[in-house]
């Protein structure tokens, strides 16, 4: 199977739309070979700032860039860009409502070897706090290119999580993005994995495994958190009657802690949780670390028959 | 604490290039540019200036070291393990799974570290708090704080510059690796940190320009520091990235990036000739 980065895809679509769109410009901390805004720095240097090593100063700086209406880009890792400017975050851009789209990369686990300060696990939990975020976790390559393209159409502040290493493209050119809808990419009756990020070809995986074992599971791509799908998870839950949400993050505030709050308020099931169980991560190959961290088809396949036995 | 002659210092500094380059050749990943550029900074820290015990890592009285440029933890652990913390050994494992020489320092992994880092410009920070709690507490030991040069573009650090100052810790020596590069570049063509020692002694700090790979300018420096009182140090050290392997010196591309086999065998044949 085809696999891309999504933080590639990211490097790429910037370019494309920088053609289309002169009033983009795109804003890095020193991190610019690593989250791919190099690609658009080289093709557009005017409209490429590097601040340093200065995250919140990067943020603060795309908030003015908004209000001068321009369309800022802002990128750096996920733990820095989220984490170390929060405040500048919520109150320089979440509060009026600006027009700046945060990219960032290196999110979750699959960091690998930088270990634990780098491998950000509570990003979505943060950034779906903030009044008015829009949130995106694209699956793949073409998912993260088109989200892109969505952020830049849509007026306000959003929040798109980028990851590391290569994954499978699961989607071509016919899927539509579109903020604020899931895409059910399997249909089934006995269990939903609703899944979102790197998560969602193990949930793929684990739906052909349950196959052979005569489990007919629904995989949902759960790509925008914030404003999440209500209707489609809904809808999935009371056919299948049971959940299992599948994230390469803090089991608490990100994805499950979403679809719980929908599930509660609307349709009750039963419902378990795939995610890093409320630790920080470590140094190890990504793979080793989503093996030992429960974030594999193996995992949600268990989950799944636990759900499903307390139907 | 041992003190070494000029001589012994500088086959330890071999050793300590060789450790670093082995370690990252060996993990594959990792970050050889900034920890070769503070080799001897490092080297005649821990053999000839920390008051410690590396049988005894908490030993109350110890001098503190925080790695704030955490990426540099190669040369940290390199210098740990020759001083006595844990066999040289055990460096082969950096970054695997389970290993305690995490990608970046974790404290509560390995005993000898005075704090987690890897977040950058968050050192100076934590240096004042250990600084103050010193002088609450009656304590003589000294805090040593080692930041990149593209680090200081971080708020935090000259918010930290200004607490130092304004609680007169004279217990706090600050290290610069003015290597002038970082991961996009040359730090002027990054965002310019130029003028540095103006910058430091407009902040209320006593200031030392060293050449940071002169063991003996080194030495001085860190005793210069010990004798400035109701004012923190900061020693400017220049220095080269990837220093002593000839194609790593001063090529942006070197800061986190693994030799491999054959990078390796014709790093060590330059260092050890
Ligand atoms: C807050 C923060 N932002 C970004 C990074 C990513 N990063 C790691 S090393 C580095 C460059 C460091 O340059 P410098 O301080 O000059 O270190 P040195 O040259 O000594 O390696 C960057 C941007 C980080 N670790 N922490
Ligand atoms: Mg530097």
């Amino acid at each position: 199977m085809e696999s891309m980065a999504t933080r590639d895809a990211y490097g790429k679509a910037l370019v494309e739309l920088g053609k289309l769109n002169k009033n983009v410009v795109v804003l890095d901390a020193d991190l610019s070979k690593s989250t791919k805004t190099e690609k658009f720095a080289k093709e557009f240097p005017d409209r490429f700032f590097n601040m340093g090593i200065a995250e919140q100063n990067l943020i603060g700086c795309a908030a003015g860039f908004a209000t001068s209406g321009k369309i800022p880009f802002a990128s750096s890792f996920a733990v820095f860009a989220t984490g170390r400017a929060y405040d500048q975050i919520r109150n320089s851009i979440g509060y009026p409502h600006l027009n700046v789209k945060i990219a960032a990369s290196h999110a979750g686990l699959t960091v690998g070897e930088d270990g634990g300060s780098h491998q950000m696990i509570e990003d979505i939990a943060l950034m779906r706090a903030v009044p008015g975020m829009t949130v995106i976790v694209p699956a793949d390559g073409e998912e993260a290119k088109q989200a892109i393209f969505a952020a830049a159409e849509y007026e306000g502040p959003v929040y798109i999580r980028l990851g590391r290493p290569k994954v499978p493209m699961i989607f071509d050119s016919n899927y539509k993005f579109i903020i604020g809808k899931a895409a059910v990419i399997k249909e089934g009756t006995d269990v939903s994995l609703m899944a979102t990020g790197i998560m969602v070809s193990e949930a793929l995986k684990a739906a052909q495994d349950l196959e052979k074992q005569g489990i007919n599971a629904c995989v949902v791509n759960i790509s925008t958190i914030k404003p999440i799908d209500e209707n489609t998870i809904t809808q999935v839950a009371r056919i299948t009657g049971a959940v299992v949400t599948c994230e390469e993050h803090n089991i608490f505030g990100g994805l499950g802690s979403a679809v719980a709050e929908v599930l509660v308020e609307n349709y009750p099931v039963p419902m378990e949780r795939v995610g890093v169980k409320d630790t920080f991560g470590e140094s190890g190959k990504p793979n080793q670390l989503l093996e030992k961290y429960g974030l594999t088809a193996k995992d949600i396949v268990i989950a799944a028959k636990k759900v499903i036995s307390r139907k | 604490m041992v003190v070494l002659n000029e001589k012994q210092l500088q086959e330890i500094c071999k050793d300590m290039r060789a450790d670093i380059l082995r370690m990252t050749e060996r993990a594959g990943s990792g970050h050889p540019g900034g920890s070769l550029s503070a080799v001897e900074l490092m080297a005649v820290l821990y053999f000839n200036v920390l008051n410690h015990k590396p049988q005894e890592p908490g030993w109350s009285e110890r001098d503190r070291f925080i790695l704030s440029k955490g990426h540099a933890c190669p040369v940290l652990y390199s210098a740990m393990s020759r001083s006595g913390y844990f066999p040289v050994e055990e460096l082969l494992t950096l970054r695997q799974l389970d290993s305690r020489l995490q990608g970046h320092p974790n404290m509560k992994a390995l005993p000898g570290l005075e704090c987690s880092s890897g977040s950058l410009g968050q050192g100076l920070s934590i240096s004042n708090g250990l600084a103050i709690a010193a002088k609450i507490d009656k304590k003589n030991y000294r805090v040593y704080c080692l930041m990149g040069d593209g680090e200081l573009q971080e708020g935090q650090v000259w918010e930290a510059a200004m607490t130092a100052a304004h609680y007169k810790l004279d217990n706090v020596c600050a290290i610069v690796d003015y290597n002038n590069l970082q991961i996009d570049g040359k730090v002027e063509d990054v965002k310019n940190i130029a003028p540095l020692k103006e910058k430091w002694q407009s902040f209320n700090w006593h200031v030392i320009e060293i050449d940071g790979h002169d063991l003996i300018q080194i030495f001085q420096a860190y005793e210069e520091a010990k004798g400035v009182k109701k004012k923190p140090t900061v020693i400017i050290a220049r220095t080269i990235k990837g220093k002593g392997v000839s194609f790593m010196e001063n090529v942006a591309g070197w800061h986190g990036k693994a030799p491999n086999k054959k990078e390796l065998e014709a790093a060590l044949k330059e260092i050890y000739g």
